[in-house]
């Protein structure tokens, strides 16, 4: 063990964090919003609304995330029309695209989590609320809503786990997150297990703050209720 | 266009397929490592003793807590390292170096067997304690009650969640292409690099990985059906 090497790099791979931690934080809000949706459409009754978030669905759950970003950052950048657009502004940064696939990637997955909490919501409480004149906004947002946060959150911290680690497959397209600096440090300096703890450790250590804030929020959120 | 998927020298159509067997390959000798080391663990997690407790716990936490491309790093550039020192050991000296598939094998097997511990424990935990005893009364040893009468209960009850974790090792496997070993992923790649198409050749890996998928989940669903004769669906 090279400790001092340890100690050196520990310095150079927080630098990282800061990046890591804004490609986690935008995609799940934008991801987070975009599931919503989707989930809103998988459940409906009408079959254009519903297709098209199972197929998406489908196609990001089967395919590997690697190439959902090569497939963004590579294969869309193949065409003259779009390389002469305004998207090309956004396209041709990797930043953009990483955390474009990454929010793409978490509203699908989530979008599962929400519908499955949704499913799990008492009919009886539905058509109480029904019967007591709500409309269906208000069913959605007084009744439904509360109910599927509180049952979707366990598998949600799960995916927000996912999340950060996912964020690593981005230092592929060159950006220097905690990844990408420890890959850097390593081909330098062969010294992977010394790295890998130190990186590791980094992840570890957010992963427990996620997981310990998503358990804070549960218990919030299960005041009052019989476990 | 398409002449570019063809089959022969002029078209990817043959190296794409290649590199599909190749993804189910090192897909499928993954997950049985994984499920190797998840039945050791799983049993780990599951005796009375503390360290091995412990032991399997800090197994699975770090592995399910680091994200794989790391994992991976880790054994692409220490993997021959590690077992050079061990055959020093044993009096081997010279260089040795791993395959791409040994160590992409390795590291999606370790990551996937994380996986695998916590399903294999959660369908040992689901035996009805009645079998144990029943085992018992009779006169069984502690092997021909864990073969005979565990085993295939686990493996009927841990079916559904060994197919979750074949999709997520299916998909990791893609990471394994940063090795230089030729599976879908690097297939496509080259090919893209080569022919300036990358959203054709990206577009026919997303329909690769799809047939896999949709395969295997019909697979998996046709074992369930024949593992679960003659027995009622709690659920149902």
């Amino acid at each position: 063990m090279r400790f001092d090497l340890m100690y050196e790099s520990f310095f150079k791979i927080i630098q990282g964090i800061p990046l890591t931690l804004e490609v986690v934080f935008l995609s799940t809000i934008f991801g987070l919003f975009f599931a919503i949706i989707i989930a809103l459409m998988r459940v409906s009754e009408n079959k254009l609304l519903s297709n098209p978030a199972y197929y998406f669905i489908y196609v990001i759950r089967g395919t590997p995330l690697l190439l959902q970003l090569f497939f963004i950052y590579y294969g869309l950048a193949q065409f003259t029309f779009i390389r002469e657009s305004f998207l090309w502004f956004f396209l041709e940064d990797p930043l953009f695209c990483g955390i474009l696939t990454l929010t793409l990637s978490t509203a699908a997955y989530s979008a599962e989590i929400i519908r499955g909490g949704m499913q799990s919501v008492a009919p009886g409480l539905i058509e109480a609320a029904s019967s007591m004149g709500m409309s269906k906004m208000q069913r959605l947002r007084k009744i439904i809503l509360p109910i599927t946060i509180r049952q979707a959150l366990p598998a949600y911290g799960n995916e927000l786990i996912l999340m950060v680690k996912a964020t690593s497959l981005i230092s592929i397209v060159t950006l220097m997150e905690i990844t990408g600096i420890a890959r850097t440090i390593i081909s330098k300096t062969y010294a992977p297990v010394e790295i890998f703890i130190v990186a590791g450790s980094i992840y570890l250590l957010i992963n427990f703050l996620i997981t310990r804030l998503i358990k804070f929020s549960e218990n919030k959120l299960n005041h009052g209720t019989i476990q | 266009m398409m002449e570019l998927l063809t089959f022969g020298d002029t078209g990817w159509g043959d190296e794409l397929l290649l590199s599909m067997v190749m993804t189910i390959l090192v897909s499928t000798s993954s997950l049985a490592f994984g499920l190797l080391i998840g039945t050791i663990f799983a049993s780990f997690k599951l005796s009375n003793s503390y360290i091995l407790k412990t032991i399997a716990e800090f197994y699975t936490t770090v592995v399910r807590g680091v994200p794989e491309l790391l994992v991976i790093y880790l054994l692409f550039f220490g993997g021959s390292g590690a077992v050079m020192y061990v055959a020093k050991i044993f009096g081997h000296m010279g260089y040795i170096e791993l395959s791409p598939f040994t160590i992409g094998t390795i590291a999606v097997g370790a990551i996937s067997g994380a996986y695998s511990t916590e399903v294999i424990r959660g369908a040992i935990l689901a035996v009805p304690k009645g079998q144990f005893e029943a085992a018992r009364t009779l006169g069984m040893k502690k092997y021909a009650l864990s073969f005979t009468i565990i085993f295939p209960q686990v493996a009927r009850l841990a079916l559904p969640g060994i197919g979750n974790v074949w999709q997520v090792t299916l998909k990791d496997t893609a990471l394994i292409s940063v090795t230089g070993l030729v599976e879908i992923m690097r297939q496509s790649k080259i090919a893209a690099g080569s022919t300036h198409e990358p959203f054709l050749f990206y577009t026919v890996a997303i329909i690769l990985y799809l047939f896999i998928t949709s395969i295997s989940y019909q697979f998996f669903n046709r074992a369930e059906t024949k593992f679960s004769k003659g027995f009622v669906r709690e659920d149902a």
